[in-house]
């Protein structure tokens, strides 16, 4: 650490790499669900219903919902970071996207242990 | 000297019109701004849309049905799952080919170019076959 200026900041790292796993995570979910869709002949309400009460798919579609939420903060903060200068609105519309994220998540709780 | 240098315009800044309407990208940065519209539509309205449509399907058997015999046959509802399926293949592909690029896989010109294509022809291909299995 020499003559590093303190912004209050990271630099970023832990950010872009959190981004490439909770990609990864939400990839392999992605073709687990797709697999799924498309071996089963007619999708009813029983097995739609059973598919998302079986425990695994209840922690992996919450994984996947964490993943999306930490996912799409580091990406929007990058959308928001590049094109949004004037610092007050910037900062209005980081809160905005943890609100709608924070909301994402909990939504997705009461949907799946209802 | 210095002042006739002065008179001359100055570089642009990558604003969003200059992206949108003045500056024409090469195909990677194509797939890299479509990569960017994509994510900002999964994030909002998609997922919230969604969201809800898991919350009615769930629910109850008439939420189920609600969605599926009449909720999605409309065709604002058809077109916005098309939006979302062009949208996540879009952001899926690009995203493997972005993990390739971050380990140093296909950063040649011409592979780079032509993975920029793959990307958009199959994202795009995986729209056309879900739009003909909806209508």
């Amino acid at each position: 650490m020499v003559n590093r200026i303190v912004t209050g900041a990271h630099y970023g790292l832990r950010d872009w790499l959190a981004q490439r796993i909770t990609g990864l995570i939400m990839a392999v979910f992605s073709l687990i669900l797709l697999v799924y869709f498309v071996s089963q002949p007619a999708i009813t309400y029983p097995s739609w219903k059973a598919l998302f009460e079986r425990g695994w798919m209840r922690v992996a579609t919450l994984l996947f919902a964490a993943s999306l939420a930490w996912h799409a903060w580091v990406g929007m903060r990058d959308i928001l970071m590049d094109y949004i200068k004037p610092t007050w609105l910037r900062l209005s519309m980081e809160i905005g996207v943890l609100v709608v994220l924070a909301l994402y998540l909990g939504w997705t709780v009461q949907i799946l242990w209802r | 000297m210095s002042s006739a240098a002065a008179k001359k315009a100055r570089p642009k800044y990558l604003s969003l019109t200059a992206l949108l309407f003045e500056i024409r990208l090469p195909l990677p940065g194509r797939v890299s701004i479509l990569h960017r519209i994509s994510g900002l539509l999964l994030f909002f309205p998609l997922a919230a849309w969604l969201l809800y449509l898991l919350d009615v399907s769930l629910a109850s058997q008439e939420g189920f049905d609600r969605i599926r015999e009449h909720y999605l046959n409309l065709p604002i509802a058809k077109l916005g799952l098309l939006l979302f399926v062009w949208a996540y293949a879009h952001h899926f592909c690009a995203g493997i080919r972005f993990l390739f690029l971050d380990i140093d896989k296909g950063t040649a010109l011409k592979t780079a170019r032509a993975t920029s294509l793959a990307v958009i022809v199959v994202s795009l291909a995986v729209t056309v076959f879900v739009g003909v299995k909806l209508w």
